[in-house]
C-alpha cells in the first residue's frame, strides 16, 4: 500500500510530468478530477468540528484529512489555511495545529477561536461542514520542542493561545516524555475554557503535568512574574512557551527579561483604523519608516528614497504589487478601505489609514 | 521608429470651414472650447473641453466601481468553466493524436485549448482581473500561459506600456510592434514595402513575435536601448522556449511512439491555428480604419478623462456571436477592455451597452464592425501604408464629420 503510493508520487513529482503539463503543473489537472488529489499542493477536507466553548466568540476544533502531499507537522508548528468564502473570494489566515505531531498524510486538528473581525475564523467554527475542502500549506513555524528535551518545560498561554502548547504537551505526553510540565493557562471564565475536561483529566493524573488554569474574569488574578515564581521558583532557568494575546506575552517577557530561554508566538488580527492620515507606515524590507502623509504608498515609499517597482501608477498594471502585512489601506480611486493582515494590494493606488506595514 | 512630431493638421480644418454658418452662440461657444483645447490634437477635434472629459471619465469610473462591487460566484463560476473547458480539450486533443483517423480533430481540440488558454484565461487573467477571488491558480502573478512568451515579461510590455500608452505614437510599441507600418505618422522608408510580407510572418509566427517583443529591437537599433538592457531576459526567455518546445515538438510526439511525425505535425499545426487566430483578432483590435493615434505632446499631463477618452479612440471593437467573444477572449470588446483592463472580460458585452450611450452622447466614434470587416480594413491599411503617404489629400473623413456634428 506505502509502496504503490510512494510509486504515484514519484510518478506525479516526475519532471517528464512537469513538462508534459507545463506551464499549468501537474495539480492544475488533478484538481479537475478530485481536489484530494495532488502532486504538490496541499488540500485537506474538514472531517469533523466539535464545538470546544459556547461563548459569545465560540471555539472549535476541526478534524482535517489532508492530502497525501502533507509532509507531517512537529508540535508547536502552525499551517496557512486557504479558505473559499460565499462571493467567491480566496482568504488565506494562520492557525496552529493543537493535534499531538502528525506523520506524513495523517489527520490532525486546529482548534480555532471566531473573531469578531476575523472572516475565515468565524465562517471555519460556524459555518464549515464536514466534507469541504480547503488550501493549506506545509506546516510552518520554529515554535517548536528542542531536540534533546529538557527535563523541565514551561507553557503559558492565554485564550486560543493554548493551541500550540496544548500540541507540545499532547505530543509529549504521547511519545513518554517522563520530565516535569509547568502548565499555566489563561482564559476569561471556566465557560471560556478550551479543552477544558482533558485538561481536568490531565490535572488529576499522575503525568508530571502540574496543570493551572486562571480565569480573571471570574476572580483569577492576571498574569505576574510573582505568580509565576510561586508556581515555579526556578522558572527563569527553565525552557518556557508562550503564546497568546500580545499584552499577556509582553508582561511574560518581562518575566524572562535578560535569559534566553522564553520562545513567543503571537497572532496577528485586523486593524480597526478609520479616518484621516496618521499613524505611521513601516517599509519592512528596507527598514525604513516614516510619518504616514496621507499619499499613496508608493509615493510615501518614494519620499523616503526607496524605488520601488511599478508601471501605470493609475491602478490598472498590478507591476506594484506589494504585500501589506499589517494595517488599513484606502483605494484612492474607490474610496474602498481594507484592513486584512498579510494581503496584496496596488501600492500605487493605496493609501494608508493610520498604521501601516508593507513589504518593499 | 521615428515620429512626426505635428499631427492631423489637415483634418482640423473642418470645424472652421463650417464657421460661417455657425450661430453666433455655437461660435462663441466653440471658440472657447477651441481656447482650450488644441484642434490639432484627438479631443480638440471631437469638440471637447477638459470639463467633458473629466465628467465622461467620472461616468466611466461610476461604472467600473459598480462592476468592481458586483464581482463574486458568477465570475468565478465562468472562469473556472472556462479552465475545466480548456482543459478538456487539451487532454483530448493530446489523447486523439493516439488515432491517426481522428487527426483533425484532434488538431481542433488542440488548437480550441490553446486559444482558449491564451485568450480568456492567459490574457484576462495576466491582467489581474481574476486577482480578487485570491486563488493561486487565477492570479497575475502566478499564471503563465501555454506560449513561449513568458507571462513575466509580456505582463510589462501589455499590462504597462500598451495599456498604459494605448496608442501613442513613439511610446505604445504596440503600434506595428515596432516591425509594421500601421500609422500614417510612422515615418515611411523603403524597408516599409515589405509590410504585407512583414506581416505574414508575424501572423505565422505570432507566439515567437509575441515573446521577441520585449527585447525591443526596433529600439536597439534606434539607439534608444542597448543589447545590454536584454541581458536579464534572456534566462526566462530560453527557459520557456525550452519548455514549450519540449513539450509540443518532442515529449508529447515521443509519447505517440511510431506516430511521432503526426503527432509533431499536429502540435505545429495547432501552434500554427492558434498564432494567426491571435494575430487577426489583436489586430482588429487597434489597426482598423478609423482607430486614433496621439502624439506624446497631447498627451502629456493627461486627465484621467482623457485617458479614457483615449482608451476608446484608439480601439476597435468586433461584433459577432457569444462565441466569438470566448475564443478571442472578449477582445472583441477591445474598448470596453482598455477602458477597463482589469475587470473580468466576461463584464465587456453588457458594460458595451452603457459605454456606447455615454460614447454618442459625448459624440466619440465607437468603432464596431463584423470580423470579415474589421479585417479588411486593417489588410487595406497594411498594403496602403507599405507605401508613402499620398499628398495631403482628403484625411479619414470620419473625424472632420464628427467634430462638425459635435460643434
Amino acid at each position: 500500500m506505502s509502496s504503490t503510493r510512494s510509486i504515484a508520487r514519484r510518478v506525479l513529482r516526475s519532471s517528464t510530468l512537469a513538462a508534459l503539463t507545463a506551464p499549468h503543473g501537474v495539480d492544475r489537472y488533478l484538481e479537475l478530477v478530485n481536489p484530494m488529489w495532488a502532486a504538490r499542493e496541499v488540500r485537506a477536507r474538514v472531517v469533523s468540528i466539535e464545538r470546544e466553548t459556547d461563548t459569545a466568540n465560540p471555539v472549535a476544533t476541526l478534524t482535517l484529512q489532508p492530502t497525501s502531499t502533507w509532509e507531517g507537522h512537529v508540535a508547536g508548528q502552525h499551517v496557512q489555511v486557504g479558505l473559499e468564502l460565499p462571493g467567491a473570494r480566496r482568504l488565506t489566515r494562520v492557525f496552529s495545529i493543537s493535534s499531538a505531531a502528525s506523520a506524513p498524510g495523517e489527520e490532525f486538528t486546529l482548534t480555532i477561536r471566531s473573531n469578531d473581525g476575523g472572516t475565515v475564523s468565524s465562517y471555519l467554527v460556524e459555518q464549515a461542514r464536514p466534507g469541504q475542502v480547503l488550501h493549506l500549506s506545509q506546516a510552518l513555524g520554529e515554535f517548536v520542542l528542542p531536540d534533546p528535551l529538557p527535563d523541565r518545560l514551561v507553557f503559558l498561554s492565554g485564550g486560543s493561545g493554548i493551541t500550540p502548547v496544548m500540541a507540545m504537551t499532547r505530543t509529549l505526553l504521547r511519545d513518554g516524555y517522563d520530565g516535569r510540565i509547568t502548565f499555566l493557562h489563561y482564559a476569561q471564565t471556566p465557560a471560556h475554557q478550551i479543552y477544558a475536561d482533558e485538561l481536568a483529566a490531565l490535572a488529576a493524573a499522575d503525568n508530571g503535568v502540574d496543570v493551572h488554569l486562571v480565569h480573571p474574569d471570574a476572580g483569577g488574578d492576571l498574569f505576574t512574574t510573582e505568580a509565576l515564581a510561586t508556581l515555579a521558583p526556578d522558572y527563569r532557568d527553565v525552557d518556557a512557551w508562550a503564546c497568546g494575546p500580545a499584552g499577556l506575552v509582553a508582561l511574560v517577557e518581562d518575566a524572562y527579561a535578560g535569559t534566553e530561554r522564553l520562545r513567543v508566538e503571537y497572532f496577528k488580527t485586523p486593524t480597526v483604523a478609520t479616518g484621516d492620515a496618521e499613524g505611521s507606515v513601516a517599509f519592512t524590507r528596507s527598514g525604513e519608516q516614516a510619518a504616514n502623509s496621507g499619499a499613496t504608498l508608493l509615493e510615501q515609499a518614494e519620499a523616503l528614497g526607496l524605488t520601488p517597482e511599478y508601471g501605470c501608477r493609475m491602478g490598472i498594471c498590478f507591476s506594484c504589487t506589494s504585500r501589506k502585512t499589517e494595517g488599513t489601506v484606502r483605494n484612492v480611486l474607490t474610496g474602498e478601505e481594507s484592513a486584512l493582515p498579510d494581503e496584496d494590494i496596488r501600492v500605487c493606488v493605496s493609501a494608508p489609514v493610520g498604521d501601516c506595514s508593507v513589504e518593499l | 521608429m521615428t515620429v512626426t512630431p505635428v499631427t492631423q493638421a489637415t483634418s482640423a480644418t473642418g470645424p472652421k470651414a463650417r464657421k460661417d454658418t455657425a450661430s453666433k452662440a455655437a461660435e462663441a461657444a466653440r471658440k472657447a472650447r477651441q481656447d482650450q483645447l488644441d484642434p490639432s490634437t484627438v479631443a480638440g477635434r471631437a469638440g471637447l473641453t477638459p470639463a467633458d472629459l473629466d465628467r465622461f471619465g467620472e461616468e466611466m469610473d461610476v461604472i467600473r466601481k459598480r462592476v468592481l462591487s458586483e464581482l463574486g460566484e458568477e465570475d468565478a463560476t465562468y472562469i473556472r468553466n472556462v479552465v475545466k473547458a480548456q482543459r478538456a480539450f487539451e487532454i483530448a486533443g493530446r489523447a486523439l493524436f493516439y488515432l491517426p483517423p481522428a487527426w483533425p480533430l484532434a488538431v481542433g481540440a488542440l488548437s480550441i485549448s490553446k486559444i482558449l488558454d491564451n485568450m480568456e484565461i492567459g490574457h484576462n487573467v495576466m491582467h489581474g482581473q481574476y486577482d480578487w477571488m485570491g486563488d493561486p491558480a487565477l492570479n497575475s502573478r502566478m499564471y503563465d500561459w501555454d506560449n513561449v512568451c513568458p507571462g513575466e515579461q509580456w505582463k510589462y510590455s501589455h499590462n504597462y506600456i500598451h495599456h498604459t500608452f494605448t496608442n501613442i505614437l513613439g511610446k505604445d510599441r504596440d503600434i506595428g510592434y515596432g516591425i509594421l507600418r500601421m500609422d500614417e505618422d510612422q515615418k515611411w522608408s523603403p524597408y516599409y514595402l515589405g509590410n504585407p510580407v512583414y506581416a505574414l510572418l508575424l501572423m505565422v509566427f505570432f507566439e515567437w513575435g509575441v515573446a521577441m517583443h520585449d527585447l525591443e529591437a526596433e529600439n536597439i537599433v534606434a539607439g534608444k536601448r542597448s543589447i545590454a538592457d536584454n541581458k536579464p531576459l534572456y534566462p526566462g526567455l530560453l527557459r520557456k522556449i525550452r519548455r514549450q518546445a519540449a513539450k509540443d515538438y518532442l515529449l508529447f510526439p515521443a509519447l505517440t511512439g511510431p506516430l511521432f511525425p503526426l503527432t509533431l505535425a499536429g502540435n505545429v499545426t495547432a501552434n500554427l491555428v492558434r498564432n494567426i487566430w491571435a494575430f487577426n483578432i489583436i489586430f482588429c483590435g487597434h489597426f482598423p480604419a478609423g482607430v486614433e493615434t496621439f502624439t506624446e505632446e497631447e498627451t502629456a499631463d493627461e486627465s484621467r478623462g482623457h485617458w479614457y477618452f483615449r482608451q476608446i479612440l484608439g480601439s476597435a471593437n468586433i461584433s459577432g456571436s457569444k462565441l466569438l467573444h470566448l475564443m478571442s477572449g472578449n477582445l472583441s470588446h477591445q474598448i470596453e477592455h482598455h477602458l477597463f483592463p482589469d475587470l473580468p472580460a466576461r463584464r465587456y458585452p453588457e458594460l458595451s451597452e452603457e459605454v456606447r450611450e455615454a460614447c454618442e452622447r459625448y459624440g466619440l466614434d465607437y468603432n464596431t464592425g463584423p470580423l470579415p470587416k474589421q479585417l479588411f480594413s486593417v489588410a487595406r491599411k497594411i498594403f496602403r501604408l507599405a507605401l508613402p503617404n499620398r499628398s495631403e489629400g482628403p484625411a479619414p473623413t470620419p473625424e472632420a464629420a464628427k467634430a462638425d456634428t459635435a460643434a
